[in-house]
């Protein structure tokens, strides 16, 4: 298991906290904007590609492919003790980036355009995170 | 050359390197004296105060206070690192419009010293929730992703960005104030050990501590500072994300594309007529993707226009030739350094290093995890 921040660190809102819930319940939640119907994330209450206000919450398919990555040698605090670890950029089928780890992936199969699937671990009693695998 | 709207008339550092027995606003006391000594002015002179920091709530209200000066025009905008490019700007428009007449821009940092890099007790809230629980190092993980981007696109090679990192050591041995200057070799740097894939220890920049001050002033008033006017002949800011996974196209620096297009513009010249650039190197990838957005060279071709060590002494691209963030200082936000070294350079003040015959000079800034971008081109009469 990945070192993590505690949720105490995480300052939930209004405009995150149907994310974070969506996590706990197994959904990787992202938002559709019901004007031009393109997806957005992290979520807000505008949409920042044709600036109508409330995007729509949309359960993502969960799989994409790897946009860019890197392996982390050298880290800070929790993370010290994972290192190397693979941090990549995916690029989901909905058209959204989201930062997060790959797991369990020999360092020779890690490449952009790799195709992942989201993996959700509960790291706390109310917090669980989004991360990805290989999809076989 | 365009119209004379206002100069850069004084610029200088504070002590650089390891200073733990200086605060931030000692460093900013110091090297804002020097500067305006450099200029023949005083703290007395100043009217406007611009600087960026996150060491008080509202920097600009705690510095003035502790110097004494009561300006009647301030501006804190923080973009990170090219804050002070975007200040240039900002002064010059100021003084366009008769607002003040004497603009003084500080930085001060004390990073190395405080070790003050890491989350510690910090609460990451708003747009910064969704990203930290992975463990980025963060900023080099951010420009670690843009590389490994930039690779897959272009085919740019880890020897290809090592060259900024020697060609920028060679202009730091010949810098008494570089903190770095061993020379290196493109197998050091890629023997260096890993940071963040695809980046080296001797890709990134160095952590000190730091300050720096520039003043500028109306082209009446240039007439009688100590020494010649440096022009600011162009200018321009952009930025455009804030989280990596934000950022439009990893392999394009957008924001350096828009505030270098400005500022060309606006000074009404092209990157070849460019004698001497100062290029914002937090790592070697920022160079890169900063000269193609730039113009200099095309998209994707920044590992090629670097090659051979064009842009070391004696090469046909003299960059970063006091040694860079890489190998000179790096106090957390480089860029006020960019502006004094581009001036020094105009004026010929830079001994073993100087650019023979530098009559226009490039400072560029970026800020953040390739966030914004701000450019600020100078000419001399």
């Amino acid at each position: 298991m990945p070192g993590h921040l505690p949720s105490t660190m995480l300052t939930q809102d209004s405009d995150s906290r149907p994310y974070w819930e969506g996590l706990r319940q197994g959904e990787l939640r992202i938002q559709r904007c019901d004007s031009c119907a393109k997806a957005v994330f992290y979520p807000r209450a505008i949409c920042p590609h044709c600036f109508a206000e409330k995007p729509s919450w949309i359960v993502a398919s969960g799989k994409g492919t790897i946009y860019a990555y890197t392996v982390a040698h050298q880290a800070f605090g929790r993370f010290a003790e994972d290192v190397p670890f693979v941090v990549i950029l995916v690029e989901l089928e909905e058209g959204v980036r989201m930062l997060s780890r790959l797991l369990d992936a020999p360092r020779e199969r890690v490449r952009v355009g790799a195709e992942v699937r989201v993996t959700f671990e509960k790291v706390e009693e109310d917090l669980t995170l989004p991360y990805f695998r290989l999809l076989e | 050359m365009t119209q004379r709207r206002a100069a850069i008339v004084g610029v200088a550092e504070s002590d650089l390197g390891r200073t733990p027995d200086k605060t931030v606003l000692q460093l900013q006391q110091q090297a804002a004296r020097a500067a305006l000594a450099d200029a023949g002015l005083g703290f007395g002179d100043v009217d406007a105060l611009f600087c960026a920091g996150g060491w008080a709530w509202a920097p600009n209200l705690m510095l003035a206070e502790y110097l004494g000066i009561r300006p009647k025009y301030t501006d804190s905008t923080n973009i990170g690192g090219s804050s002070f490019e975007a200040h240039i700007g900002h002064a010059v428009a100021g003084i366009e419009a008769g607002l003040f007449e004497v603009a003084l821009i500080t930085y001060g940092s004390t990073q190395r010293s405080d070790r003050s890099r890491g989350h510690g007790s910090y609460t990451f809230k708003l747009t910064e929730q969704y990203e930290p629980s992975f463990g980025l190092p963060t900023p080099v993980g951010a420009y670690s992703l843009a590389a490994t981007r930039h690779m897959y696109e272009y085919g740019t090679t880890s020897e290809q960005l090592a060259e900024v990192a020697v060609a920028t050591r060679a202009w730091a041995a010949m810098n008494e104030k570089a903190m770095m200057r061993e020379p290196i070799t493109i197998a050091d740097v890629l023997n260096s050990r890993w940071v963040a894939e695809p980046l080296h220890l001797l890709d990134c920049c160095l952590v000190t501590d730091g300050g720096g001050a520039v003043v500028v002033t109306t082209a009446e008033r240039a007439k009688n500072t100590r020494k010649a006017p440096v022009w600011v002949l162009g200018h321009g800011e952009a930025h455009t994300h804030n989280t990596i996974a934000n950022m439009p196209d990893l392999a394009t620096h957008q924001a350096a594309v828009a505030s270098g297009q400005a500022a060309f513009a606006m000074a009404g010249l092209t990157p070849a007529e460019i004698d001497v650039a100062e290029i914002y190197d937090s790592f070697t990838i920022t160079v890169l993707m900063t000269l193609e957005a730039l113009g200099f060279c095309g998209r994707g071709e920044g590992g090629a226009f670097v090659s051979g060590q064009r842009t070391a002494p004696g090469g046909p691209f003299p960059m970063n030739t006091n040694g860079g963030g890489l190998s000179y200082c790096h106090p957390g936000m480089y860029g006020i350094f960019l502006l004094i070294e581009a001036t020094r350079q105009l004026r010929g003040e830079c001994g073993p290093r100087q650019v023979a015959g530098a009559r226009i000079a490039l400072a560029h800034g970026t800020g953040g995890v390739l966030s914004s971008g701000a450019t600020v081109i100078l000419g001399k009469d």
